[in-house]
């Protein structure tokens, strides 16, 4: 069984004059114990996802089921079986971190020490600060509590938006480390983020843009599916390089990509970017890569 | 002075009570550098960010911004650079026109030079069409595109940005460094923070900040060989590990 | 036990709620302090202060009655005669210029009337404008009478009479600490309920944690009576401490029955909270909250309550107004149980009123209440 299936999904805001569609008609499947990443930019549509999924916001048009539930019709079996993490902090900050445990546990019906083993992991690395008040913890620790907080009644879902927004490169690789012991505890996890390369870190990826999914795939595949051959051309002045690449009519798409530009061909191949590139008359450096996840994102994008 | 030279900080501090934020950190950026300031959260990048553009008055050490003190000329600071963060921007309720209108009379000046200015900005960003708009109703990228504009509306000295592109899709993102190169082409000092680290190479010299104090500064190149890393991403977690504090 | 888990899961709410409340030293310190400062406030503007008065005379009658009256009168430490007057008309300017606080007038033939037929009439002017200080001074005027006609009793074997008839001028509602008292209870509950429940469910969904809830087995409805009871216990608090304070500073006595008294004060509360609840519901930021709530609930208390302004005063409109206001209700019957001290026959109706308001809004705030975001 699937842990988590959406067909169909339509949310619509703003106006019946001037709808703004959020999403329009998402379907995928996630399977049990699966980290199921949907990789957007900001207004992609994430949130309104998560939302719908976690029974907090109506669908304009589609269904979807969680952990076999309908979200309509059994919100309540829904709220009780799923974990939930918004995309802002969203604890209370004028609790201690044990109060705000022991809170969240009492609303679910149980305690810290029934589920101590599957929240031990993380929560022994804030217990240290058990006295401190959420409010005056650090970015990296408050996650860490609020995904405590959200795994204390040992969910079957986890939905997790947006949890390494604004967090540093550091407490980003930490929470996906976290995230892959939780998923061998048999917990599914729905994860959400903007930054393309948290994308390999899950075991299948829907890639989001303006509420269409563009594609759904493993990582791996994703890329498999890039098709087409990606150079990576460096020089000493990489604004005018990038400029030149951009005016060659035999050259699909030029972008800058860390310290290469990534260059897709239209026609030809290595000789023809070489060929172009002498023309210039620049000092280059030339190799072909394999794409990322990035850039399939941006491929899709184009397309 | 070297001229050459538009920020420098020399043993600049800052102090809350007994907590140094920002730990003596001593450096130079150049006319027309894209200088990324990098570490992690809780580093004292913000606070650091703040002494530069005026806001915050440093503990000890001497710094001077576009050639103003930090201490005693921070009104003529804030007339030669802008400042553009991710969380605030544009007003969300007025029009794209109002808005860069709003902005470009805050620096006084004149209509002349708002009106030609406004008309090349719409057309560089093909906002033409939507200049009547409420900015609200604008796609992210389009928004922090439009609010970097704004922010070299007066053409500042520096530029300030902070998280310019958190957020932003892969696409856009582009776009926006592409307006940054072309900022610095023209000699605009460009000094950007990130969490992007394929953003970090894009920089011509990156600072990182552990615990107060600047622990690298190079260009990525030398950087990368200096921590014998294959990517600034590897760099930074190299350095960031070693921090001792949180936020 | 799934009993006991929902008593554990409220109290765990409730407990929470405290901890929101008792944190933020800065809110609680006002809230319970407010009334508190108003009391006393109050109680140095209304001064007490009647010693040494200046009063006028107007003896229409001149005669041995009147004079041992006047005698005793001006001997007494609370007030010195200043002049005598001869016209009733005199009355009126000597006030004007503030010569004089109270003015006493025997009737022509005042002691022939208490000598023929064992009655007579004296006529207390005040200057009311200053409340507190007018109603001191008659009845000190009137305990003095009083006295006098005690004596001249004992003395012969008939009863005397002396009619006592008082003129409150400028003020005649007599309007002072005795409806400020009502007045503070009904704007004290509202701040502290209305306001304080509306933004503490508000400030939840600024934060996101509204949103956790949500999606968590808590019934919606619970997390709500939850945020509702911290603030009626808080307000039973203030219900004391202002009862207190005018009973032992204000010298206001309660002359109704404390516990009716009581039970028409928490009716006000849950009110109050229901419309709190009502606007929290009806918003999404504190700032829109605390901006309906002020307009919504704490003008028109001190507007259209009867408090500061006598409603039957007003034009026609305002007093039809007047009527949907909750505070007007708990002022009139708190007046009426505090002050004059009678019983629930007496207040029945007012408190049906109030009941029913407050069903109504309560089944409005559940209705718009939602079960998801939007």
């Amino acid at each position: 069984m699937n842990a988590v299936i959406v067909s169909n999904i339509i949310k619509r805001y703003g106006t019946k004059k001037a709808p703004v569609s959020a999403l329009q008609g998402i379907s995928f499947q996630v399977d049990k114990g699966e980290i199921f990443g949907i990789i957007g930019p900001d207004g992609a549509g994430k949130t309104s996802l998560f939302r719908i999924l976690t029974t907090l916001l109506l669908a304009d048009g589609g269904t979807a089921t969680v952990d076999g539930f309908d979200i309509v019709k059994d919100y309540k079996t829904i709220r009780e079986r799923v974990g939930y993490m918004p995309g802002r902090f969203s604890l209370y900050q004028d609790l201690t971190v044990k109060e705000n445990l022991d809170f969240f546990a009492t609303i679910f019906n149980t305690s810290i020490e029934e589920n101590y083993d599957l929240v031990k992991d993380i929560y022994s690395q804030i217990e240290p600060f058990k006295n401190r008040r959420a409010g005056k913890l650090s970015g990296g620790m408050k996650q860490k509590l609020a995904l405590s907080c959200a795994l204390i009644h040992r969910p079957s879902v986890l939905f997790l938006d947006e949890p390494t927004t604004g967090v540093d490169a550091v407490s980003r690789k930490e929470f996906w480390e976290m995230l892959k012991r939780l998923k061998e505890q048999g917990i599914t996890i729905l994860v959400s983020t903007p930054y393309m390369d948290e994308a390999g870190l899950c075991d299948r990826v829907a890639l989001l843009q303006s509420g269409k999914i563009l594609s759904i795939n493993t990582p791996q595949g994703v890329v498999n599916e890039f098709g087409k051959t990606l150079f990576a051309v460096k020089s000493n002045d990489m604004l005018h390089l990038l400029n030149d690449l951009k005016q060659n009519e035999d050259i699909e798409d030029a972008y800058p990509f860390g310290e290469y530009h990534h260059v897709i061909m239209k026609h030809g191949g290595e000789n023809e970017l070489k060929d172009y590139l002498r023309q210039t008359g620049r000092q280059y450096e030339m190799k072909e890569v394999r794409p990322d996840i990035e850039d399939c994102f941006i491929a899709l994008m184009k397309n | 002075m070297n001229n050459d030279k538009v920020i420098t900080a020399d043993q600049l501090t800052k102090r809350f009570g007994d907590f140094t934020a920002v730990d003596a950190i001593s450096f130079d950026v150049h006319k027309g550098e894209i200088f990324g300031f990098l570490g992690a959260n809780g580093a004292g990048k913000t606070t650091a960010m703040r002494m530069l553009s005026g806001l915050s008055l440093p503990t000890s050490g001497k710094a001077t911004v576009a050639g103003f003190d930090v201490y005693r000329q921070n009104e003529k600071i804030k007339q030669n650079i802008g400042y553009m963060s991710q969380k605030f921007s544009l007003y969300e309720d007025l029009t794209v026109k109002e808005n860069i209108r709003f902005y470009a009379g805050i620096y006084g000046k004149s209509d002349k030079f708002i009106k030609e200015k406004t008309v090349f900005i719409l057309k560089h960003l093909h906002l033409e069409s939507e200049t009547n708009k409420l900015v609200r109703s604008l796609p992210l990228g389009w928004k922090q595109k439009l609010a970097f504009s704004v922010a070299i509306f007066h053409e500042p000295q520096i530029v300030f940005l902070d998280e310019p592109t958190g957020g932003v899709d892969p696409v856009t993102r582009r776009e926006f460094w592409n307006m940054i190169y072309e900022a610095a082409e023209s000699g605009i000092t460009v000094f950007v923070t990130t969490h992007y680290m394929d953003e970090a190479e894009y920089c011509s010299r990156i600072s990182i900040m552990v615990d107060g104090r600047i622990d690298a500064l190079d260009t990525p190149q030398q950087l990368k060989k200096t921590f014998n890393a294959a990517s600034m991403d590897e760099v930074f977690l190299k350095l960031a590990r070693k921090a001792t504090r949180g936020e | 036990m799934a009993n006991s888990y929902n008593m554990k899961q409220f109290i765990a709410f409730i407990k929470k709620e405290f901890h929101h409340i008792f944190r933020d030293t800065r809110t609680l310190f006002i809230l319970l302090g407010m009334p508190i400062m108003e009391i006393i406030i109050f109680g140095f503007a209304l001064t007490n202060e009647v010693k040494n008065s200046k009063i006028a005379i107007l003896d229409n009658s001149r005669d041995a009655a009147t004079a041992s009256l006047i005698a005793e009168i001006g001997s007494s430490r609370y007030f010195n005669i200043e002049k005598d007057i001869y016209s009733y008309n005199d009355i009126e300017s000597s006030f004007r210029e503030g010569k004089i606080k109270l003015a006493v007038v025997f009737p022509q033939h005042f002691g022939e009337d208490l000598r023929h037929f064992n009655k007579a009439q004296v006529q207390l002017v005040a200057d009311a404008s200053d409340p507190n200080v007018a109603n001191t001074l008659t009845n000190y005027a009137s305990a003095i009478i009083v006295d006098y006609q005690k004596r001249i009793t004992q003395d012969h074997q008939l009863p005397y009479t002396i009619n006592t008839e008082m003129r409150m001028l400028y003020n005649p509602q007599l309007k002072g600490a005795y409806n400020f008292v009502p007045g503070v209870m009904a704007m004290v509950l509202m701040l502290v309920c209305t306001l304080m429940t509306a933004i503490t469910v508000v400030r939840e969904k600024e934060m996101g944690t509204m949103e956790v809830m949500l999606v968590s087995p808590v019934k919606p409805l619970r997390i709500i009576i939850a945020k509702a009871v911290p603030y009626l216990l808080l307000s039973i608090v203030n219900i004391a401490s202002i009862l207190l304070l005018s009973v032992f500073v204000l010298d206001v006595p309660i002359n109704g029955s404390l516990l009716l008294l009581s039970f028409e004060s928490v009716l006000f509360t849950l009110t109050c909270l229901a419309f709190g609840l009502l606007i929290s519901a009806s918003t999404d930021s504190q700032q829109t909250a605390m901006f309906i709530s002020l307009t919504g609930m704490f003008l028109p208390t001190i507007m259209l309550s009867g408090f500061m302004f006598p409603i039957e005063n007003m034009p026609l409109l305002l007093q039809i107004i007047s009527n949907i206001v909750p505070a007007k209700w708990y002022y009139l019957i708190v007046k009426d149980v505090m002050i004059k001290g009678v019983g629930f026959e007496s207040v029945w109706q007012e408190t049906l009123v109030l009941a029913g308001m407050m069903l109504l809004l309560l089944m409005l705030a559940l209705k718009k209440f939602k079960i998801r975001l939007a």
